[in-house]
C-alpha cells in the first residue's frame, strides 16, 4: 500500500479537475434546483413555488408510469445480461488465437455510437425490410415494432442485450482469468464436478467483477436515452418511454422547466439510492470476515 | 459437454454480427432495391451511398466534427486527470476521500438531467455550437473515470521511484513527464481508451449543444431520417462508417483487452 | 502406498517436438521408494514442476511410463491415482468451512457420512486443525490454509504419495521453519511417500532423505545431502548446492595427471588417461587448505561472516574462494594452498570423472 503524506499543496494538482467538473456539475445542478422551486411565465420573471413541483411530479401518474417502465426494463435486462454474460465468459477459450479474436469481435457493439445502435436495429427489425422483421413475420408471428407495444418492448430489450452483454462478458472473463491454474488442478485431484468447480471456485472469485458489472449495467440502463429513442421514439404511444426520454420530452420539448427540474432531482436521487442499495447488498459477503 | 463449449461464444458472436452484417448489406443497396425486394446480399451492388457521404460536406463534416470533439475531450480529460490522480495516489489532504467519491457520483448522473442546463449554460458563455463545448461537457463524465483508472495504476508504482528522482535532482514537472508517465504508460492508454469510447458514443449532450458548425454525425443521421424521408441506404452507409473508428481502436488495444482490464482496478 | 517408478519419461509442451530443445523433460528414469522423503531440487524452468504433474496425472507425458506399485497407470486420471498435491499458494474453497473443505474429496467419492466425520477429525488432529474445523476457510492465515490444502490430500485413506510444489512460498519466514518441521514430523510418524519440489537448497536439505537435482530437463544427480555436497556428480550440482558454490578451474589432463596453471594437483581418484572435451578441476571452498607446500596463489580480500570467513583469492587469472573456520590464520598477499585430494575432482564437459559415480 502506498504511504500517503499529508500535503496541502496537493490541492494545486487537483484544482484543474475540480474546476472543470464543478463547472459542469455544480452550475447546472444549481440551475436545476433553482428551476425546481420556482415558476416562470417567460421574460425571466420567476415566482417562488417551494415544493409544488416536487409534489406534482411525485403524484403524477405520468411519472409513476415512466418509473414503472424503467424499473421493469432494468430488471429484465439485468436478469438476461448478467447470466448470459457469465455463461459466455465461462465458455470462452483461455488461451490461443481464439482469445483475441473473440474479445475483439465481442467488443465491437460497445464502441458503436448509441444512435447508430438504434438506427441499426431500426433497419434490422423493420417488418418487410429488415432481416429480423422479415424472418419473424415469415415464421408466422405478426411482428411490427412500430405499431405493436409488445413487439416494441421486446425489440428494445433485445437491442440492449445485443449492445451491452459484451461488457458483462469482458468483465467476467477478466475475473475468470485471474484465477490461478492451481485451483483447477486441485479440483481435478479432489474429483470435483463441473458444477462444483463453478459454485466453489469460479463464482466466488468472480464476485467482485460481477458486482461492478451489475452496478454499471444498473446505472446505465436506468439512464438510457438514445438507443430506444432512435429505435422507437418512445412509442408506440409511450410504451417505451423510459425516465430519461420522458424527462427530455418535458424539459427540451415542452419547456416545462419547473416540473422537469424537480423530476431531474428526484431521478438523480433514485439512482443514487438504488446504486447504494445494490452496492451494499452485493458487498455484504465481503466484509464478513 | 466440454466438447461443445466452443458453440456458445460462436453463436453469441454470430448474434452480435447479424445486425452489423445487415447494416452493411443495406449500405450497398439503392433505396429502390431496399424498398422493393428482400435479399440477403445486394442484387445491384452500389457505392452511391458512400459516394454521397464522402462528397457532401453536410455528411463528412459530421464525422470530422465528432472526431474533433472526441479527441479534444480525451486530451483534456487525461491531461487534467494525471496530476489529480497523482495527488489522490500520493497525498493525504483535507477532504480527499470526499472529493474522490463526489467525482465518482458524477458518473451516476443521468445525462438527461443535464441536457437543458447545459444548453443554457453553454449558450450563456457563448460556446454554443462549438467543438469545445461538447468536449468540455463530456468532461463531466470522463474526468472522474480517468482519475479513477489512473489512480489505480499509479498506486502500484512504489513511492521509491519518486523519492529517488528527487534525490537525483529532478524537479517535479520533469520527474512527472520523463520518469513517472512512462511507468504508467499502459494506464494512460486504458484511460484514454475509455474517454475516447464514451465521448464517441454519447449522443444526447452532443446533439443538445450543437446545431450547425459543430454538428456531430449522429445529428446529421437523425435529421436525414426525419426531414428528407427515409433514405435507408444512405443512413446505413453513414452508420457503417461510424463503426470504423471503434474497430480501429479495438484492434490497437486488443492486447490490453486480452490481458484483461483487471489491471489493478477490478 | 506404493513404489513409484518413472520409466524413460520424456515430455514436450510443443505439438511436434523437433530437437531436444523442445523437451521440458529430456529423459527421466527415477524410482521413489515407498515411504521415502524426496526433494526435487533445481532452478526455475528445470522441469521439476512438470515432473510432479506427470506423477500426479495432471500432465500426460509425451513418452514413457509411470508405474505405481509396478502397474502402469498412464491412463489413470488424477483423482483415481490416490495422490495428494499441495501447491505454491493455498488452495482452499473459500465458501466452505474447514470441515467441509476436508470432507469435499470424500463426499465426491460417495463415502458414508460417519466414515467422513471420522477421517476428517483424524486428519485435522494430525495437523493441529481441530480448533478451526467449524470456521470459514476464508479468514484464516496463509499457513493454516496450506495445512488445509495438505489435510484435504491426507484425508483420503489410501494416499500413495504426497507432493509438494514449493508450498512454503507464501508463508511468513518465521512460520516457515515451524511448518517445515511439522511436515518432517508427519513423515516420521506416518511414513507417507513425500516428494517435495523446491528451488531452495536449504529446504531440500532439511526436508528430504534423498535429493534429486535437476537442471534443464535432466536429472543430474540423486543422493543424500552428504554425497551431493562432497561428491557432486556435475558442475551444476557443485555450483547450485552449498554457498558459496564449488570453485572451478580450467585444467589440463595429461595421462591421468592434472595440471592447473602449470602446477600439478594430486587427486586420490584421478581421471582416466584419455579424456576429450572441456576439463575443469572442481573443489569446494571448504576443501581448500593453506599449505606451505602447495600451489602459489594471491589473497585479494577477506570477508568476515562471523563464525567463519570467506577469502577471495586468485590463481593465475582465475578467482576462487576459500572457506576459513575461526582460528585459522590467513596470510596476506601471497599464499600457498592445496586441495583436499579426496574431495577434489576433474569434471569433463560438466560431468565428474573418477571416484564414486553419481
Amino acid at each position: 500500500m502506498i504511504q500517503k503524506t499529508p500535503d496541502r499543496k496537493a490541492w494545486l494538482l487537483v484544482a484543474p479537475v475540480l474546476a472543470l467538473v464543478a463547472f459542469n456539475a455544480l452550475i447546472p445542478l444549481m440551475t436545476v434546483v433553482n428551476y425546481s422551486v420556482q415558476e416562470t411565465f417567460g421574460d425571466n420573471v420567476f415566482f417562488w413555488e417551494g415544493v409544488t413541483w416536487y409534489e406534482q411530479v411525485l403524484h403524477s401518474s405520468r411519472f409513476h408510469e415512466a418509473l414503472m417502465r424503467q424499473l421493469l426494463f432494468t430488471a429484465q435486462i439485468l436478469l438476461i445480461e448478467v447470466p448470459l454474460g457469465v455463461v459466455v465468459a465461462l465458455a470462452m477459450p483461455r488461451r490461443g488465437i481464439g482469445v483475441s479474436v473473440c474479445l475483439v469481435l465481442m467488443a465491437l457493439p460497445l464502441l458503436i455510437p448509441w444512435n447508430v445502435v438504434g438506427a441499426m436495429w431500426n433497419i434490422f427489425a423493420l417488418p418487410d425490410i429488415g432481416l429480423l422483421g422479415y424472418v419473424v413475420n415469415a415464421l408466422g408471428i405478426e411482428y411490427n415494432f412500430t405499431q405493436q407495444p409488445a413487439a416494441a418492448w421486446a425489440t428494445v430489450v433485445a437491442m440492449d442485450v445485443w449492445h451491452w452483454t459484451s461488457l458483462v462478458v469482458l468483465l467476467a472473463y477478466a475475473g475468470l482469468r485471474s484465477i490461478p491454474d492451481a485451483f483447477y488442478q486441485a479440483a481435478r485431484i479432489d474429483g470435483a464436478s463441473g458444477w462444483q468447480i463453478f459454485r466453489h471456485i469460479q463464482l466466488p472469485k468472480m464476485k467482485r467483477v460481477l458486482t461492478i458489472a451489475v452496478l454499471l449495467r444498473f446505472m446505465d440502463s436506468f439512464m438510457i436515452y438514445t438507443e430506444p429513442f432512435v429505435l422507437t421514439g418512445g412509442g408506440p404511444g409511450n410504451t417505451t418511454t423510459f425516465l430519461s426520454i420522458d424527462l427530455v420530452k418535458m424539459a427540451l420539448g415542452q419547456f416545462d422547466l419547473g416540473p422537469a427540474a424537480a423530476m431531474s432531482l428526484i431521478y438523480f436521487l433514485i439512482i443514487l439510492l438504488l446504486s447504494w442499495v445494490f452496492y451494499t447488498v452485493m458487498m455484504r459477503g465481503e466484509t464478513q470476515r | 459437454m466440454k466438447r461443445y463449449a466452443w458453440l456458445i461464444p460462436t453463436l453469441y458472436i454470430v448474434f452480435l454480427l447479424l445486425p452489423i452484417y445487415w447494416l452493411l448489406n443495406m449500405s450497398f443497396k439503392t433505396t429502390n432495391e431496399i424498398l422493393g425486394t428482400f435479399s440477403l446480399w445486394p442484387r445491384e451492388f452500389t457505392l452511391e451511398n458512400y459516394a454521397t457521404i464522402f462528397t457532401d460536406p453536410t455528411w463528412y463534416m459530421g464525422y470530422v466534427n465528432s472526431l474533433t470533439y472526441v479527441v479534444i475531450n480525451t486530451v483534456i480529460s487525461v491531461a487534467v486527470a494525471l496530476p489529480a490522480a497523482y495527488a489522490f495516489s500520493r497525498y493525504r489532504f483535507l477532504g480527499d476521500k470526499h472529493l474522490f467519491f463526489w467525482l465518482l457520483t458524477n458518473r451516476m448522473a443521468p445525462p438527461a438531467v443535464f441536457a437543458l442546463p447545459f444548453f443554457q449554460l453553454y449558450s450563456a458563455i457563448g460556446l454554443f455550437d462549438t467543438h469545445i463545448a461538447v468536449a468540455l461537457a463530456h468532461c463531466l463524465f470522463n474526468i472522474p473515470l480517468a482519475v479513477w483508472i489512473l489512480e489505480g495504476f499509479m498506486s502500484s508504482v512504489p513511492r521509491e521511484l519518486d523519492e529517488t528522482a528527487y534525490i537525483d535532482g529532478y524537479s517535479f514537472p520533469r520527474f512527472f513527464v520523463r520518469i513517472f508517465m512512462p511507468s504508467i504508460a499502459s494506464g494512460i492508454g486504458v484511460a484514454a481508451f475509455f474517454c475516447f469510447m464514451f465521448s464517441w458514443v454519447e449522443l444526447l449532450l452532443a446533439k443538445t449543444l450543437t446545431s450547425v458548425a459543430a454538428k456531430p454525425i449522429a445529428a446529421t443521421m437523425t435529421r436525414t431520417a426525419s426531414t428528407s424521408g427515409y433514405e435507408l441506404g444512405l443512413l446505413a452507409a453513414a452508420g457503417a462508417l461510424t463503426i470504423i473508428p471503434g474497430a480501429i481502436v479495438i484492434w490497437f488495444v486488443r492486447n490490453y483487452i486480452a490481458k484483461g482490464f483487471a489491471l489493478g482496478r477490478v | 502406498m506404493a513404489q513409484i517408478r518413472l520409466k524413460a519419461i520424456r515430455h514436450s509442451y510443443v505439438d511436434r517436438p523437433g530437437s531436444d530443445q523442445d523437451f521440458a523433460l529430456k529423459r527421466v528414469d527415477l524410482t521413489f521408494e515407498d515411504g521415502g522423503a524426496y526433494a526435487l531440487l533445481g532452478p526455475s524452468g528445470c522441469g521439476k514442476t512438470t515432473l510432479l504433474n506427470i506423477i500426479s496425472g495432471l500432465v500426460a507425458p509425451t513418452e514413457g511410463e509411470v508405474l505405481f506399485g509396478g502397474k502402469a497407470i498412464n491412463d489413470l486420471p488424477p483423482d483415481a491415482r490416490n495422490i495428494a498435491q499441495v501447491f505454491q499458494f493455498p488452495v482452499v474453497y473459500d465458501t466452505m468451512t474447514v470441515y467441509d473443505n476436508l470432507a469435499f474429496p470424500l463426499r465426491n467419492r460417495g463415502i458414508a457420512a460417519g466414515e467422513i466425520d471420522r477421517r476428517v477429525r483424524e486428519t485435522a488432529s494430525m495437523l493441529g486443525l481441530e480448533e478451526v474445523l467449524s470456521r470459514r476457510a476464508r479468514g484464516l492465515a496463509a499457513d493454516n490454509k496450506q495445512k488445509i490444502s495438505l489435510a484435504r490430500g491426507l484425508v483420503r485413506s489410501d494416499v500413495n504419495v504426497i507432493m509438494f510444489d514449493e508450498p512454503l512460498t507464501v508463508i511468513d519466514p518465521h512460520l516457515k521453519w515451524r511448518l517445515r518441521s511439522q511436515l518432517k514430523q508427519l513423515h516420521q510418524r506416518y511414513n507417507f511417500t513425500m516428494i517435495y519440489v523446491t528451488h531452495d537448497q536449504t529446504e531440500a536439505l532439511t526436508f528430504a532423505d534423498r535429493i534429486v537435482v535437476m537442471h534443464d530437463g535432466d536429472v543430474v544427480q540423486v543422493g543424500d545431502s552428504e554425497s551431493l555436497f562432497e561428491r557432486p556428480g556435475h558442475t551444476f550440482v557443485g555450483h547450485f548446492i552449498g554457498s558459496p558454490g564449488m570453485n572451478l578451474f580450467p585444467c589440463r589432463v595429461d595421462n591421468g595427471a592434472v595440471f592447473v596453471e602449470g602446477q600439478r594437483v594430486l587427486l586420490d581418484a584421478p581421471p582416466p588417461a584419455m579424456v576429450s572435451g572441456r576439463t575443469e578441476l572442481g573443489v569446494r571452498p571448504e576443501f581448500v587448505r593453506f599449505d606451505p607446500a602447495g600451489i602459489k596463489v594471491e589473497i585479494r580480500h577477506v570477508a568476515d561472516v562471523g563464525r567463519y570467513r570467506i577469502v577471495d583469492a586468485v590463481l593465475g587469472p582465475h578467482s576462487f574462494k576459500i572457506y576459513c573456520a575461526e582460528g585459522v590464520e590467513i596470510p596476506s598477499g601471497e599464499a600457498r594452498v592445496s586441495f583436499d585430494p579426496r574431495l577434489a575432482a576433474v569434471f569433463v564437459d560438466g560431468w565428474r570423472t573418477g571416484g564414486e559415480a553419481p
